[in-house]
């Protein structure tokens, strides 16, 4: 195991390495400073604008920058469900599929839009190469950015130091900066690396091969690197192949693992260290940070030391799941070798802290203790590290709430960085910090009390219930991994022809996804646009600290505390029980 | 309003341009100037023939046979197969191999039909291999070997799953134990400089060499 253990020090270590430069990088992106790509992507910057035929110098209040942001969104979800409908009339679709029914494409769409990238449909079995790279990859960038966009005017409403100001800068600007300063460039290295791996980048149609011992089959091919290195570093998730970043065209060795790993939290982390820099206190984003990564830490711990362990299954089959030599061991099922336990279960941890979703192993085969691991996770709503933007977001929420509850545990003004929390920001946190857990749990109990649910679960005894918990959860949370068991379309051949979906599924995941993701935006929008106003207090003697060891407990309670207490009951009945038994069902 | 409209519907089709043709074929055109074996999928092309590719794990079971000579079907229609014993044989697959029709296995940690399937991997397992090593238990079958992998088409088996294999490719091949011994280390990728990943075994590059080396008819 120490083998394990250091690669995945050697991966946490090189994340934070890279943090300043990559953060402080995005706080020149987002104060609208020149970079050092300006000079050759400047041109670009300003035709665009001047396309979409928009004035940046002029700055949008938080209702204007909302309004922006849902109509694009709009947009963008009826162009992707157009796209997916017309497949037969696709450009590089040399596969011949047709389109996919309605109710799958309302949820993939829904999916897409969300930056969730749940996948009730098998990528290299349904979606044409238009579909994959000028639909679902575009969103793969647009959503990631959006969810950039709506941290960053929520820092600038935290930072605004004239009282009275409305402005937190302008959508598209924002938008367009986040594309082709941020996404773009760090996605082209990336997809040259894992190409140099065999990652593959092809336009040709599937290959037809008669193997070594005659038996025929088809090589499937496509845009992959492309889109790979967006989904992982836009936390999207959303594999070109029905089985993910298992297939080993998507990931094929220990680096690509890596690089790809590395590429999901990327942003979630220099995050942290661009907003202490906006915030003018790198401390403070240190605070954040070290929330974040002391339960971060824990879930890979965990998840390591239980897939070593091996199932019950096995130790009932007398499958030995020590390791020997030549064998690493462990919970083998469902895992890939060129991986092992080590990088399954550290990526199974950074994909559900994330809102990335994206899997090298299944879900479903984790064992008990180790699948309460993205439970647990999932159960934090995106606050340790969390989607790109979406994860900070959720966690400045979960910072304002801490600040006042310790302002009245200690009987002092609540207030964050200068800035009083009053009624109305409490009010909207509230909502932004219960809305998404109780989308989940709605969800689950209208699929697991009804009938409706029954169709779309595999697995027999309390594998089913996770099953259908943890699609609703990952779908509230904008995740995107699966138990995979659990599904939303039948589909006997490949290409969509005599494939039907199951519409309950299908529709209560994309309101949930929808739901989930809107919601939370329009709040941490509001907020932002409350605190602009605020004029700043200086800090005194009874102002509370944010940047201490003692606010980082607090912080870290409250989020345990909150996810804790939504979720354990629901929990008892799933990954728990698999945890704690040694039985079969 | 009016003017979020018309801004957005002008942003749909500059980014769908943008990042959904531009991006994806620039990354292409690199990918065939600089990396074109990689890139067009690492194919393995003997004589001509594509034989597949070196990072997809093949099925080396072959058909069973029944009293007619026509190959035996199970119920559901599907062939009834067996370990082929001139092959390194892969992992256990649940969709059969196939690299166009990818899925998971799904196998829960406590689900009785597991129990039953590891079961019978390792009695089916064992049989393969007691013949040709007599002194093979069940706690020296390494879990790979029973477990389905992720993908279903991992090309990879454990270094200790390919030396049990290896005394039954020397009798069947008639090559001595050390020089299968030695083509297994020839093609075992190890971890990524050294240390990221796991080492597997290449299976398919493996076979092939062997066919190369001691062909069998």
């Amino acid at each position: 195991m120490a083998q394990g253990w250091l690669q995945i020090a050697f991966f946490c270590f090189a994340l934070v390495a890279c943090m300043p430069l990559v953060g402080g990088y995005m706080a020149r992106v987002f104060r609208n400073e020149a970079v050092g790509l300006t000079r050759v992507l400047g041109p670009v910057e300003r035709g665009i604008y001047r396309v979409l035929r928009v004035d940046v110098a002029r700055e949008q209040d938080w209702k204007a920058y909302a309004k922006s942001l849902l109509m694009v969104s709009l947009l963008f979800w009826i162009a992707l469900y157009v796209i997916l409908r017309t497949q037969t009339l696709h450009p590089f679709n040399p596969q011949g599929f047709h389109s996919g029914t309605w109710d799958v494409s309302f949820n993939t769409v829904s999916s897409f839009l969300t930056n969730t990238n749940w996948q009730y449909y098998g990528g290299e079995t349904t979606m044409t190469y238009f579909s994959q790279m000028a639909g679902l990859a575009v969103q793969n960038f647009v959503s990631a950015a959006i969810g950039i966009v709506v941290v960053v005017a929520l820092i600038r409403g935290i930072v605004a130091r004239r009282e009275g100001s409305h402005g937190l800068g302008n959508f598209w600007q924002d938008l367009t900066r986040t594309i082709l300063y941020v996404l773009l460039p760090i996605s082209i290295v990336g997809a040259v690396l894992l190409m140099s791996q065999g990652v593959i980048q092809s336009f040709s149609h599937y290959l037809g091969f008669t193997s070594l011992n005659g038996t025929t089959g088809q090589l499937a091919l496509g845009p992959v690197a492309s889109q790979e290195a967006i989904k992982e570093l836009g936390t999207n998730g959303g594999g070109f192949f029905n089985v993910n970043s298992a297939m080993p065209f998507e990931n094929s060795n220990g680096l690509t693992n890596f690089i790809e790993m590395f590429l999901i939290l990327l942003i979630p982390t220099s995050l942290t260290y661009t907003f202490g820099r906006m915030v003018g206190s790198r401390r403070q984003g240190w605070a954040i940070f070290s929330v974040m990564a002391a339960l971060f830490v824990a879930g890979v711990v965990v998840v390591y030391l239980a897939e070593q362990h091996g199932t019950p299954a096995q130790h009932l089959a007398g499958v030995n799941t020590h390791a020997i030599a030549g064998s690493t061991g462990g919970n083998m099922e469902g895992k890939e070798q060129r991986f092992g336990i080590a990088n399954s279960g550290l990526w199974s941890a950074v994909t559900t802290v994330t809102s990335c979703g994206a899997v090298n192993a299944a879900f479903e085969s984790l064992t008990g203790i180790g699948g309460l691991v993205p439970f647990a996770n999932l159960s934090a709503s995106e606050t340790i590290f969390g989607g790109v933007g979406t994860g900070l977001y959720s966690m400045l929420l979960f910072v304002i709430l801490a600040v006042f509850i310790g302002g009245l545990m200690v009987g002092r003004t609540p207030e964050y960085l200068g800035k009083k929390i009053e009624a109305r920001e409490i009010k909207l946190v509230s909502i932004g910090v219960l809305f998404t857990p109780i989308a989940a749990l709605i969800a689950t109990a209208l699929a697991t009390g009804t009938k409706y649910g029954g169709p779309s679960v595999y697995a027999e005894g309390p594998q089913g219930f996770s099953e259908s918990m943890y699609a609703y959860m990952s779908q509230a949370n904008n995740n995107g991994s699966a138990w995979a068991g659990y599904t939303g379309y039948y589909q006997p051949n490949a290409g969509n022809l005599g494939a039907h979906g199951i519409t309950f599924a299908d529709l209560i995941g994309g309101l949930t996804m929808m739901t989930a993701r809107y919601v939370p935006i329009l709040v941490v929008l509001a907020v932002a646009g409350s605190l602009v106003r605020k004029k700043v207090a200086p800090a005194g003697l009874g102002t509370m600290r944010t940047d201490t060891p003692t606010f980082v407990w607090l912080l870290g309670g409250v989020i345990v505390l909150v996810g804790a207490l939504t979720f354990f009951p629901a929990l008892l009945l799933g990954p728990i029980v698999q945890g704690l038994t040694n039985q079969v069902f | 309003m009016r003017r979020d409209i018309t801004t957005s519907i002008l942003a749909v089709v500059v980014f769908t341009i943008l990042l959904g043709l531009v991006y994806p074929f620039a990354v292409w055109g690199i990918g065939q100037v600089a990396f074109k074996h990689a890139a067009d999928g690492s194919q393995i092309v003997v004589n001509g023939r594509l034989v597949g590719s070196s990072l997809i794990g093949q099925d080396f079971s072959m058909p069973v046979l029944d009293k007619h000579g026509k190959p035996e079907r199970d119920a559901r229609g599907n062939p009834v197969t067996q370990p082929d014993p001139k092959y390194f044989q892969e992992r256990p697959s649940a969709d059969r191999y196939n690299p166009a029709g990818t899925f998971f296995a799904n196998r829960g940690p406590n689900q009785a039909s597991a129990v039953a399937f590891y079961k019978e991997g390792l009695a089916s397992y064992l049989a393969l291999e007691q013949p040709y090593d007599h002194g093979l238990t069940k706690s020296q079958v390494p879990v790979d070997a029973v477990a389905a992998s992720g993908s279903g088409v991992d090309p990879h088996i454990s270094q200790a799953n390919a030396s049990i294999q290896a005394h039954r490719i020397a009798a069947v091949r008639y090559l001595p134990l050390a020089r299968v011994k030695q083509l297994i280390a020839d093609h075992t990728d190890g971890r990524f400089a050294g240390f990221l990943g796991e080492p597997g075994v290449n299976v398919v590059e493996l076979n092939l060499a062997l066919d190369k080396e001691a062909p069998v008819k």
